[in-house]
This record gives structure tokens, sequence and C-alpha cells, in this order.
């Protein structure tokens, strides 16, 4: 598969700090690629760079193998970009917002294609609408919609589903996934919100302060973590007992409380974890539920955000 | 755009045109339509054209009665440009170069910061255009609007006059008429590119909207006062003959970086034919002058420094807001 998205060295200085600091993005065709990170982290900086719109302090890049800073009409011709915080015109309906996007992208007889896209983004209804009406939600919806008008190979979201109904993001996340699957887009989304980015994307890249530190499938990262590992365990006993019984077994590092009341978190080697079970149960412990707690990525992320903390 | 730091990345050649240049017209398009349809360009024109109405009946009332004794002027239609009569304090040409900088203004305050309050910047600029094709079809926009309610305010003002006058035009006062409707236009096209440079550099409407509206009514209400007391520094009249004059003059040259005093000398000589200077004269220059009205070429002869000084400050105008947005930022 050919690369949609590449980027070597990516960076970008504003007053001498860098905000993306020497990026390696490698996105293939078809790919849905998360760009995880808390904001500030360089993400939309990276995606104004990748659509020619600020220009790179260093670095190189290529967008469906062209550089946007030489083809930046080409590239943007072929990628559809839903901004942060995307905005419309107030006094214009939906749909004529659309219409206006479609005349930009010298599109002919773009009525079907946008009426399509408003039934698809569910805003059919209030197609006719002032956009100024609109609920910040609505506005996210169109603005899918929008970045969808000229039929783009590479699918640019900036934190799409900031504002939208948890029921409203499941049906995004659908849809985005829906395209990548049976159009074959490219989608490159960024977002802080780790278990959407772990829902629809095949890769993930966690940037932090202009930096990525760790990239790879989802479940590969979580895999990354092999070795120590930390464990729920639930009790149906006296919570001091069974915290006794757990800090008495020497494979068990660390013992904190769990998320629940007499539930305990240990720190232990994964190897030990069934004779650790057994000892437990040969001791009297009434277990009800033992479970990794950082198997998911949202443990990952958490710890990357405490180290950046702690050595910033 | 291009930076030197910049490391070229492999380019792949790209069969495709880079396409048309056609964006601009999009742009021109849409921001003819906001205009049209916006609650200020309403307002304006009904404030304008109820201004107007007034003072074009004032005048042409006052004509009339001076027709009788008025058997050799010839511009007589002109004169409802150029004449002062109570109630209305100033003749029309002042009070166009007065309140017709408020149109420019209007239309170009928030042309590039209101995009951005709006977010809808990053999304116009991220579709296939130039960004300089967003800001010249703004520019195109708000100057096509300018021009055509500037028109309508000459015609409208003319088919009054022909209506109480019952004088039509001749075809010299139309050509001088249309001469002057299109020095109106660059003049009210310098205001816009004032709003526009200043749109672009702040990033709230209401300052970009109070920064032209202040130098406007600095300028229209205090300027001649700021350049006597410039002209007074640069040369003080010490009440010799030469002294007084030096000082005129200089207070007439210091005058000039003002478009509203440029656009006022204009206008006065491009519609009244008896004007022949626009400075200082003085009394030997008067003296057995012969009274008769100049040609057109002879009044664009006299008006054509103050005519090229608005054109090139308009210019300088746009061509700043231009080179300002495209150095900015997406993200301000």
């Amino acid at each position: 598969m050919p690369s949609a998205i590449r980027t070597v060295g990516l960076t970008k200085h504003y007053d001498e700090v860098a905000v993306v600091d020497g990026l390696d993005l490698d996105i293939e065709t078809g790919e849905v690629f998360g760009l995880l990170g808390p904001n500030g982290a360089g993400k939309t900086t990276t995606i104004l760079m990748l659509l020619g719109l600020t220009e790179p302090t260093a670095g190189s890049m290529e967008v469906l193998g062209l550089d946007p800073r030489r083809h930046p009409l080409e590239v943007k011709r072929h990628v559809g970009y839903l901004p942060d915080a995307v905005g419309f015109y107030d006094d214009l309906t939906g749909r004529q917002n659309l219409k206006f996007t479609a005349r930009l992208n010298h599109i002919e007889d773009a009525d079907a294609r946008i009426e399509g896209l408003l039934v698809q983004v569910g805003l059919e209804p209030a197609a006719d609408q002032p956009a100024g009406e609109y609920s910040r939600g609505m506005k996210q919806r169109l603005g899918l919609a929008d970045a969808l008008v000229k039929e783009p190979s590479i699918l640019i979201l900036d934190e799409p589903t900031t504002a939208i109904d948890p029921e409203g993001v499941a049906e995004i996340l659908d849809l985005i996934r829906g395209l990548a699957v049976q159009k074959g887009v490219t989608v490159l989304l960024s977002s802080h919100l780790l278990n959407q980015v772990q829902a629809v994307c095949d890769r993930v890249a966690i940037f932090v302060d202009g930096v990525v530190i760790a990239q790879g499938r989802p479940h590969d990262l979580a895999a990354e973590q092999v070795g120590h590992a930390r464990v729920e365990f639930r009790f149906d006993d006296d919570a001091e007992i069974a915290l006794r019984r757990l800090e008495e077994i020497d494979t068990v590092e660390d013992v904190i409380h769990g998320r629940v009341p007499g539930s305990w978190i240990a720190t232990l080697d994964i190897g030990t974890l069934p004779a650790t079970v057994n000892r437990l149960v040969s001791d009297g412990s009434r277990l009800t539920g033992v479970r990794r707690v950082d198997e998911d990525l949202d443990a990952i992320y958490r710890r990357y955000f405490e180290g950046e903390e702690v050595s910033a | 755009m291009t930076d030197s730091n910049v490391i070229a990345g492999p380019v792949a050649k790209d069969p495709r045109p880079e396409g048309s240049r056609g964006g601009w017209r999009v742009v021109a398009a849409k921001e003819l339509a906001d205009h049209l349809y916006s609650g200020r360009f309403i307002v304006l024109l009904g404030v304008l054209g109820i201004a107007t109405a007034a003072a074009v009946f004032a005048a042409s009332g006052g004509i009339r009665d001076i027709a009788p004794d008025a058997e050799g002027i010839t511009a007589l239609f002109l004169k409802l440009f150029t004449v002062t009569v109570d109630p209305v304090p100033f003749p029309l040409i002042i009070f166009v170069s007065f309140l017709a900088p408020l149109l420019g203004i209007m239309f170009g305050f928030d042309s590039v910061n209101g995009e951005r309050a709006q977010g809808t910047l990053p999304r116009l600029l991220s579709q296939p255009i130039h960004r300089d094709e967003v800001i010249l079809g703004k520019f195109v926009a708000g100057i096509s609007v300018i021009a055509v309610m500037l028109s309508a305010l000459v015609l409208f003002v003319a088919g009054i006059g022909i209506f109480r006058l019952g004088v039509t035009p001749s075809l010299q006062e139309t050509t001088r008429l249309f001469v002057w409707v299109i020095l109106a236009v660059v003049y009210v096209a310098f205001w816009q590119g004032l709003a526009t440079l200043v749109s672009v550099r702040t990033s709230r409407a209401a300052t970009s909207a109070l920064v032209p509206v202040g130098i406007w009514l600095v300028l229209a209400l205090f300027g001649n006062f700021i350049f006597s007391a410039v002209a007074g520094v640069i040369s003080p009249a010490d009440g010799t003959d030469a002294g007084l004059l030096a000082n005129a003059r200089a207070e007439q040259a210091v005058s000039q970086i003002s478009p509203i005093n440029l656009f006022e000398q204009g206008s006065t000589v491009l519609l009244d034919p008896e004007v022949r200077a626009t400075g200082l004269l003085t009394l030997e220059q008067v003296d057995r002058a012969i009274i008769s009205e100049l040609n057109l070429a002879q009044s664009l002869g006299i008006v054509w420094p103050q005519m090229v000084l608005l054109i090139a400050m308009t210019a300088a105008m746009f061509a700043l807001a231009y080179v300002s947005f495209m150095k900015q930022e997406v993200r301000a």
C-alpha cells in the first residue's frame, strides 16, 4: 500500500518554541489513523502543515505523493478537512453553506450529492435553517458533510466529536469507519479522547508537546507494557483482610485502592497471576473478580501524560 | 510564503493542472450577495438616499432662485453638486466626501476577522483556492457595491435635477460626472482598503470598526486644524507676505496626506468648470484673468496630482491589507 500521508522530521517553531518537533508519520491509504494528544500538543499545527496552510520550519512531507507547499491546490482538492471548532456563515442555511463549498471546488450539479450528505449526517430536517441557529453538535455534523462535499481521498478531522452527544458520537464514528471501509478513504483523526480513537482507529500516534511518544496499533501499544501488570482484585470479604492477604503474597509488589470499595489494584508480574489467584483462593478469599486494568490504552495514555508532567 | 530554512521534500510531478484561478469569483459572488442582503446595506442606502434627497432639493430650489440671473452659466446642471443653499450647510460634494467613507468602512471592517470569529476561515482556506483569491474576491465585491451605490446616488440626483430644473446635462457635464463617480469610488475604496487592513490585523470586529471610523472622524472634523498646526511648525507665518505665503503653501502640501482633502479638491475642480486651481492663487495670478470655463481636459490637468495621489493611496491600502493577509497564520 502506498503512503497517503508521510512526514519526515516535520518541525514547526513559533517564536523559537517547537510546537511540532521532528514528526515522522507514515499513514497508509485506506487507514484510519488517530493522532491522540492533549490540547496544545501540536495536532492542529501538524494538520495545517499537511494542508499547506502553515509553513513548516523544517522537515519534509508528502500528501498523496505531493508536497503541500508546492502543490497546495492539488492537495486541497483531494483532502477534506473538518477544522477544530468549525464555523459556518451564520446567515446562510446549512445547505447554502455546502453549496458554497461545492462551488469553490468547481463541482457542477452538487445538489444531489449535498442532499445525500445531509441525510448521511442526519441534518436533512435542519438543512434549510440558517447555520447561525445550529447547535455546536449540528455544526460539527455539517462540518463533516462539508469536508465530504469534494469526495476526498483523504479526510482530516480535527476533534470531530467535540460537542456531540454520546449517541451522536457513535453515529459519527460509524460513519467515519464506514467511509474508510467502503470507499477506501484515508482518515486522519485528531482527538484528545482516547476511547473514541481506540474505537475507530487502525493505528494511533500518541502526541505530546510536539513529539510522538508512542505509535502503533492500539492493541500492540498496550502489549508493549509486558512484564509488570496492574490487576484489580475484587473481594466479597472485609477490605482490610483482603488487603492483608494480598500483601502477604511475595510476587505482589504494590497494592492500592481499586475503583470500587472492597477492591484492590496490585502490581505484579503477569506470569504469576494464576498462582496469585490460586493462593488467594486457597487462603479462603472470596474472590469475585480479577481484571487487568492497564491493558487499555487509557492507562498508557494517562501514564505518558503523568510522565510528561513529572518531567516538565 | 517561502522560508529559506525549509528543506525541500521530494516532489512528485503532478500530471494535473494546478487549476483555474476562478475561485475569487465564487468568493466575490457570495460576498456581494451578503452585502446586498445585509441590514447595514439597506440602512446605509436609506440614510444616504434621504440625506441626498434633502440636499438636492435644497440645491435645486436655490438654483431656481438664481437661474434668471444666471444667463452665462453653462454648467448649470453641475451646480446641483456644488452650490450651498440654506438650510443645508454644505454642497453635495462635501456631503459625499464626508459621509461616503462610512460606506467603505462598512464593507471592509469585518471582512477578514468576521471569518475568523465565525470560524469559517480555516474551512475556506482548505478549499482548492489560492489564499489571495479570498481577499481579492472580498475587495471586488466591496468595490462593486460601492460603485453601484454611488452611481445610483448620482443618477438619483440627476433625476431630481432634471425634474426640478428642467435642464438636461450636456455631454461635457455628463462626462465630468462620470469621472467624478470613478474618483468617488476610488476614494471610498481607500476607506474599504483601510478597514480591510485593520480587519486583517485585529481580531475583534468592534476594534476594526472603531479604528477606521476614528481616523475618518479625526481627518474629517479636525483635519484642517491639525494641518494648519503642522504647517505652523514647518513654516511659521512670520507676518511678512512671503512668510504668510510659505505658511499657506505648507498647509496646502501637508493637507494632501488626507484623502478627504484630496477628494474634495478633486471634486471641486471636476464638477465646477470655473475653478482653475486647487491651491492658492496670488492676486497677481488672478489679476486680469479672464473668467471663463475650463474644458474637461484642462480640469483634469489641474486635479491630476490629487487623483494620482488618491489612487496611489488606495492601491497602497489594498496592497498592505493583501500582504498582511498573505503572511498571516491561519490561526491567529
